[in-house]
Order: structure tokens, then C-alpha cells, then sequence
């Protein structure tokens, strides 16, 4: 959760800046090659869709993979930065991706981990017993280390993982996925008897940042990852060797070999043509230098392969626009299933007081369920994309709309209630034509807080591929690039702006006049 | 036209109304009047079937309330409270002829009778296009009159209709409300717990109090033959320190001083 925490706090403090915003450049996320003419045989077996995780080196993956398939014809489109191994595996097994970038460490000590998996072959007829194939691996090992920054590790004298008992006030930040993997910080704790308390979940690309300014001592790196040789820290060593090997491959569903067997045998040739030094050099050109994934994988694919990728670079009005209909999609859907559930929900409460306090004890737990949770719990049902982040945005929105509606119903006063009924007017006479109109402003002001909230919430769509305003922001975390933080930050912030003033014409347009003069006097 | 009968009523653990007897005849203007708490409103709700009693029955037109359909028994009813219990989203317009409309009047119908009703209670027509927060405290209550009056109703139930007004407004009103009661000559039940306005609106005086009847005849007659030490004091309580200015039924306030 702490990913999801810091994301917004990160949005939170640029929105407070902004009225100093400056749109960055050009983003690395939103550049893509151009296909050529695909052959029309592989345009009529549909188009072929690679994920990533959100770390930069599975991205570059995913477009190199994204590249070569369209290199060859293969109208392929890469869905980036889909979140955790898990949301990725559960989206290759429900076919919404096709292929994505893999290591065999984590099929073996994470997604099958009860099967105790010991050969390649082994993992591979157990993948293929799920409907998904494995090519060869791509020829580097990026495995879990962990370390430190070099002063710290000196002035302790810890060279490896077993020093580390003896210094049990280190603070550990570790990245969420390790907290609780089945090669991860449990085990590690168990293997080494590790006496750490002080543990916190990070995300990967802000733990560097923590670990290089002191707020932590000890971090999982990721054995590739540009930032070590960057920040100049010190790997200790694995003396019990609890680290397997993570050789890189792509996974792929077996219907793909049958679909396009073509493209998969491109991703084959892949095979043995990325070794540890080159990668690091991959990554460190994303994250060291900006340079857009997209053009790094582009200049790997002619070194290595000697194909020849087309690059073109999106302009910002179309990136704009392009996640503007997707905030907007998200936030409008959501929204308006909630207003049609969350108002009747209030009503009913109003009317079945013995019913209000289950109606809006629900409504409150659902809002108590961490956000990033919420998103996760809804892949299994709904896969990844904009169903299950409209979803969960649809539950978060009607706690300020059923609590708007119930109590704008009961503060009506109880004199205006009982000439209502006095009069001989029916309980739906009653319903509509006074205790409803009396509570729109109160209705309303629920319908708005939600909206804005909606509009916040939509931004951690982009975890599970849903896009919008939280796609640059979620680039912008991970490669350390304000600009790109700045580029969703600031559209959403100002979308809800937006949607605040829409809703206060509306309010001028549908309030009694009668109310509105009171509030007035 | 209205029988209570045995009527008990609580709230929680308080009890508000004890075996109560009460019969208003058709025609007939009632006053109910005693301490704040007596149980006086709770009788006005009781009739109006806001509240259920939790022992005892209310006769409407002679039949329990029971065995008929609510709606149709208030439509019969005006029903005034305090504040007018306007509805402030509406317009007086849109108040008075809020019912007329649910129950389908012809548009026509519905225009002749406000202008009817708005002559009737002295209320000027430019005001009916105003909502009631741009209408005086008099005027409001003037609009909770002709609301209750719209489909001409065969009972009145007004609760303390002048209470929350100062005295001019107040005194005029008290004229016209006594103007149209003779006019009309409805079944009339009002809660005061002002002994004045009691004498100036009722042929017959009931007083209450902790949820029983104390007392029940002509104002004259409870005044010089009052039921038990009760009685006695609270005329002399609404008597106040100026006993020259009681006396029977003229003169217990400034306002009923000036009638005539």
C-alpha cells in the first residue's frame, strides 16, 4: 500500500503547485514505432498485446517485444506498467495480454510457488499445463540482492547478508511485492535469522531515492537495476545463496504459438542476445539518462538483430487528449452508476431508519478498503484495464452520495414533514414533491464531493492499465521525472476544478429558487 | 364530527395523554388550552392520525380512524401549526394549491378558489408569486390558512396559529381569523395556551393538563366556577400582575382590549 500512498502524496503536493506548472517534455511513455503495412493474415488474427510490469527494465522488455512483433507486421500494441506479477499472470491466463517479460525465479518461488519447482523443463510443463508457453531465456540473470550505501556498510564492516544480525536497528525498506513473495523477505529472515523490526514497504523506484538519502539503511535491489552503479551502492553478498536465478524469458499463451506462430518464433530469436552488462546499460539509459524506452529499445533491436524499428513521437495534445477520454470514461461511468445505486441507497435509508445504519455501514467499509486493494481484488472478476478500475471507482463513490442523501432528507425540519403528511399527501407525493426537491442542495454537494474524489481516485487506474492523468504520473515516480508527474497531476487537478464549477451551475440551475434565497438571506 | 375515546399516548416512558374523553360536535369552535407539555398538540396529531394512540380510538365523521384511509381523513382536514410550516421550495401560490393540484382540480377551478381565498384572508395577490422566506411572519401564517383552507375541508385543527407573532400582527390576525371561523362555521379545534385568545375564539374552553381534562365548558363558566386549585391559578397566572386589567372575557390582554 505504500506505493499507492506515496502516489498520492505525490499528487497531492502537485496539485498544491499547480499554478507553477510547467508541462515537462515530450514523455518517454507515449513515443511508439510506426508498423509497417501489416500482412493481412496477422491483422485478421487480431492484434497481439505485450505487458509490462512497472519497473523500467520489464518495460524496455515490453517494447522490444512491442517493436520486433510490429517490425514483422503483427499489429502489436503494449499495455506498460500493468502493476505486480500478479496482475500481469492473472492478465496473460485471462488472455487480456498475450505476451509479457518474465523471470523464472519468480514462476518458480512466486506464482507456482506451491508446485516446489526444480528444472526449467519442470517449469515448463507446468506453465503449459496452464495454457502458457515460456521462450528461451533472453541470457540475463536479474536476481534479488541486498544492499546498502557503501559508507554505512564499511563503517559496520558488513561485506554479507549474515552481518546483518549482529546490527539489528538497520532500517529495512523493502519493496512491496518482496515484503510478501515466496522467495522474499520472509524467507530471507528465516534463512539468515535476521532480527530487524524496522521494515517498511517501499515502492522500487522511490526506495533508491530513500536509501540514498539516509531514510533507510538497507534496500532489495533488483541485481540489473541502473541505480547501484548510478548511486555507487554496495551489494553484500548472498553467503547462503537464498537468491536463485532470475533469468529473463518472455511468457506467452499457448494460443499465440497457434494464432501467430510467426511472431513467436521472432520472440525466440531473442533468445541468448542480452547479457548483465548490457541490459544495466539499457536501463541506466532510461532512468539515468531520460532517454524514452521506446528509442532504447529501438537501437537494441539494431544492434542486435540488425532490424530496423520506426520511432515516432506522440505530441502532447494527443497524449492529452488521449488520456483525457480515458480520465473522463473512467470518472463518468463510475459516477454515473454510483449516483443511479448511492441516491436510491440514501433514500432508502431515509425511509427504513432501521435499514440506514446497514445501508451506511456498508458504504463505509467499502471506503475504508485500501484503494490499491480494491484494484487488485477486482482482476480476477473484471481482468485489467478500465472495467475493474471503474469498478472499484463506482464502490468508492457512493459513500459521500448515500450520506449526502439520507441526512439532506433528515435534516428536512420536522414542522415542513408534517404539514407534508397533514395534508393528505401520499408518502411518494411527499417524497418527491417535497422532501427531494428540499434535499437537492445537500444531494448534490454528495454528488460533487464524490466526483472529485472520483476524479483523484481514477489517477491509480493507470496500476492495472486503465490510463488517464495516472499514467505520466506513474512514469513520472518511477523514472524520477517531475515534468511527467506534473503532466497528469496538473490535468487532473484542474479537471477537478472543472467538474466543481459544472456543479455549481448546475446547482444555480436545478435548486428551488426558494432555498437558494434562503441561503442568500 | 371528532371522538376520542380512552385515548392513552406516550413517548418512550413519558406519558403524555391519560385516558382521555373528548367529543367535538360538527359546527363547533374548540379551544384547548393549558401549560406548555399538557398534551394539547399531541391531540391535534392524534385526530390528524400523525400519531397512533396506544390505547382508545379516534372517531372521524363516525368511523375509527383505524378503518380509513388516512390521506382521504387529512384532505378533510386544515391543519395550522405555529411557524406555518410552509414549504420553502414552493411559492404561496405553489403552497396553497399544492393539494388542489395532487388531487386534479381543473386549472381554472384551481385559480378561482385562490383568488377566493386570497380576498377571504386579506392576502394581496402580488404576494402569492413569493416564496415564504420573502413573506412577514403574518403573511406566512396567512398562507398556512389558505393552504389549510384550499379544498375547503369540513375540519379545522389550528396549533398555537399566532404564537410565534408580535402583537400588531398578531391582533390583526386574531380579527380575521375570528371573521372567517364565523363565516365558514367549521368544525374548529385551536391550541392556545393563551386564556385571552381562548375567550375571543371559543364557544367552548377544554383545559388540559399532564394529559387530562381538568376542566371543559363556557369560558365565563370555568372562570367564575373554576374545577380545582389548578384552574384557579392558572387564570390567575394568565391574569398576571395587573389584576385591572382581567375580567371575564373582555379585557384579559391588550389585544382582546381593543375588539369592539
Amino acid at each position: 500500500m505504500a506505493a499507492a500512498r506515496g502516489t498520492r502524496r505525490v499528487v497531492a503536493a502537485m496539485r498544491l503547485g499547480a499554478c507553477l506548472c510547467v508541462v515537462g517534455p515530450v514523455a518517454a511513455d507515449e513515443t511508439a514505432a510506426v508498423p509497417r503495412t501489416p500482412d493481412a493474415a496477422a491483422v485478421a488474427q487480431g492484434e497481439i498485446i505485450v505487458g509490462s510490469k512497472k519497473f523500467t527494465e520489464a518495460v524496455i522488455l515490453g517494447e522490444i517485444a512491442t517493436l520486433l512483433l510490429r517490425e514483422e507486421g503483427w499489429p502489436a500494441q503494449h499495455r506498460r506498467e500493468l502493476g505486480g506479477t500478479r496482475v500481469l499472470f492473472s492478465a496473460l491466463e485471462r488472455g487480456e495480454v498475450d505476451v509479457y517479460p518474465e523471470y523464472t525465479g519468480t514462476i518458480r518461488q512466486e506464482i507456482l510457488r506451491e508446485l516446489d519447482l526444480e528444472s526449467d523443463a519442470e517449469l515448463e510443463a507446468a506453465l503449459r499445463a496452464r495454457g502458457i508457453r515460456m521462450t528461451a531465456p533472453l541470457g540475463f540473470n536479474n536476481t534479488y540482492a541486498l544492499g546498502m550505501r557503501p559508507e554505512m556498510a564499511a563503517r559496520r564492516g558488513i561485506t554479507r547478508i549474515s552481518d546483518l544480525r549482529a546490527h539489528p536497528d538497520l532500517r529495512l525498506g523493502l519493496t512491496n511485492e518482496f515484503l510478501d513473495r515466496g522467495d522474499g523477505w520472509p524467507s530471507l529472515r528465516r534463512r539468515y535469522q535476521l532480527p530487524q523490526e524496522d521494515v517498511v514497504g517501499l515502492d522500487h523506484d522511490l526506495a533508491y531515492r530513500a536509501l540514498a538519502a539516509g531514510e533507510i539503511d538497507v534496500m532489495d535491489f533488483y541485481s540489473t537495476d541502473a541505480e547501484i552503479d548510478y548511486y555507487g551502492f554496495r551489494v553484500i553478498a548472498d553467503d547462503r545463496e537464498h537468491f536463485t536465478t532470475y533469468d529473463a524469458l518472455y511468457l506467452y499463451r499457448a494460443d499465440l504459438a497457434e494464432r501467430a506462430p510467426r511472431a513467436v518464433r521472432r520472440l525466440e530469436s531473442l533468445a541468448g542476445t542480452l547479457d548483465e552488462a548490457a541490459v544495466r546499460t539499457l536501463n541506466a539509459r532510461v532512468k539515468i539518462d531520460g532517454e524514452p524506452e521506446s528509442a532504447v529499445a529501438a537501437d537494441f533491436l539494431r544492434a542486435a538483430l540488425d532490424v530496423e524499428a520506426e520511432i515516432r513521437e506522440v505530441g502532447l495534445l494527443d497524449r492529452m487528449r488521449k488520456r483525457t477520454l480515458e480520465h473522463l470514461f473512467l470518472v463518468a461511468v463510475a459516477l454515473g452508476a454510483g449516483i443511479v445505486v448511492a441516491l436510491p441507497l440514501g433514500v432508502l435509508a431515509h425511509l427504513r431508519p432501521r435499514l440506514s445504519h446497514l445501508i451506511l455501514g456498508i458504504a463505509g467499509i467499502i471506503q475504508t478498503i485500501p484503494s490499491l486493494a480494491l484494484l487488485v481484488f477486482m482482476i480476477p472478476l473484471l481482468g485489467i484495464a478500465a472495467p475493474p478500475a471503474i469498478a472499484a471507482l463506482f464502490l468508492y463513490s457512493w459513500l459521500p452520495m448515500v450520506r449526502n442523501t439520507h441526512s439532506g432528507l433528515r435534516a428536512i425540519p420536522l414542522p415542513i414533514t408534517e404539514s407534508a403528511a397533514a395534508l393528505g399527501l401520499s408518502s411518494w407525493g411527499r417524497l418527491l414533491q417535497i422532501e427531494l426537491p428540499l434535499a437537492t442542495p445537500s444531494i448534490l454537494a454528495g454528488i460533487k464531493t464524490s466526483a472529485v474524489i472520483t476524479i483523484g481516485f481514477a489517477t491509480l487506474g493507470a496500476l492495472i492499465g486503465a490510463g488517464g492523468f495516472g499514467q505520466p504520473i506513474l512514469t513520472g515516480i518511477r523514472l524520477d521525472d517531475y515534468g511527467l508527474i506534473l503532466e497528469g497531476a496538473v490535468p487532473a487537478a484542474l479537471l477537478a476544478l472543472l467538474v466543481q464549477w459544472l456543479f455549481d451551475l448546475i446547482e444555480r440551475a436545478i435548486v428551488p429558487r426558494g432555498l437558494r434565497l434562503r441561503s442568500a438571506n | 364530527m371528532i371522538a376520542l375515546q380512552a385515548i392513552d399516548k406516550s413517548f418512550g416512558d413519558q406519558t403524555v395523554i391519560r385516558d382521555l374523553d373528548l367529543c367535538v360536535e360538527r359546527g363547533q369552535t374548540l379551544v384547548l388550552i393549558g401549560p406548555s407539555g399538557c398534551g394539547k398538540s399531541t391531540l391535534l396529531r392524534l385526530i390528524l392520525g400523525l400519531y397512533r394512540p396506544d390505547a382508545g380510538s379516534v372517531v372521524f365523521d363516525g368511523r375509527a380512524l383505524e378503518h380509513q384511509d388516512l390521506r382521504q381523513v387529512r384532505r378533510r382536514c386544515g391543519y395550522v401549526i405555529q411557524d406555518g410550516g410552509l414549504f420553502p421550495h414552493l411559492t404561496a401560490a405553489g403552497n396553497i394549491t399544492l393539494m388542489a393540484r395532487q388531487v386534479g382540480w381543473p386549472a381554472e377551478r384551481v385559480r378561482t378558489r385562490l383568488a377566493t381565498l386570497s380576498e377571504m384572508t386579506r392576502f394581496p395577490t402580488d404576494g402569492l408569486a413569493r416564496y415564504p422566506v420573502e413573506l412577514s411572519g403574518g403573511q406566512q401564517q396567512r398562507v398556512a390558512l389558505m393552504r389549510a383552507l384550499m379544498l375547503d375541508p369540513d375540519v379545522l385543527l389550528f396549533d398555537e396559529p399566532l404564537g410565534a407573532l408580535d402583537p400588531m400582527v398578531r391582533y390583526e390576525l386574531q380579527e380575521d381569523l375570528r371573521r372567517i371561523f364565523r363565516e365558514l362555521h367549521k368544525t374548529t379545534v385551536l391550541v392556545t395556551h393563551d386564556l385571552a385568545e381562548a375567550g375571543y375564539f371559543g364557544d367552548r374552553l377544554v383545559l388540559m393538563r399532564e394529559g387530562r381534562i381538568v376542566q371543559d365548558g363556557r369560558f365565563e363558566q370555568i372562570l367564575r366556577h373554576p374545577a380545582d386549585a389548578f384552574v384557579a391559578r392558572f387564570f390567575q397566572a394568565q391574569r398576571g400582575h395587573r389584576p385591572d386589567l382581567a375580567g371575564g372575557e373582555t379585557a384579559t390582554s391588550p389585544t382582546a382590549g381593543a375588539r369592539d
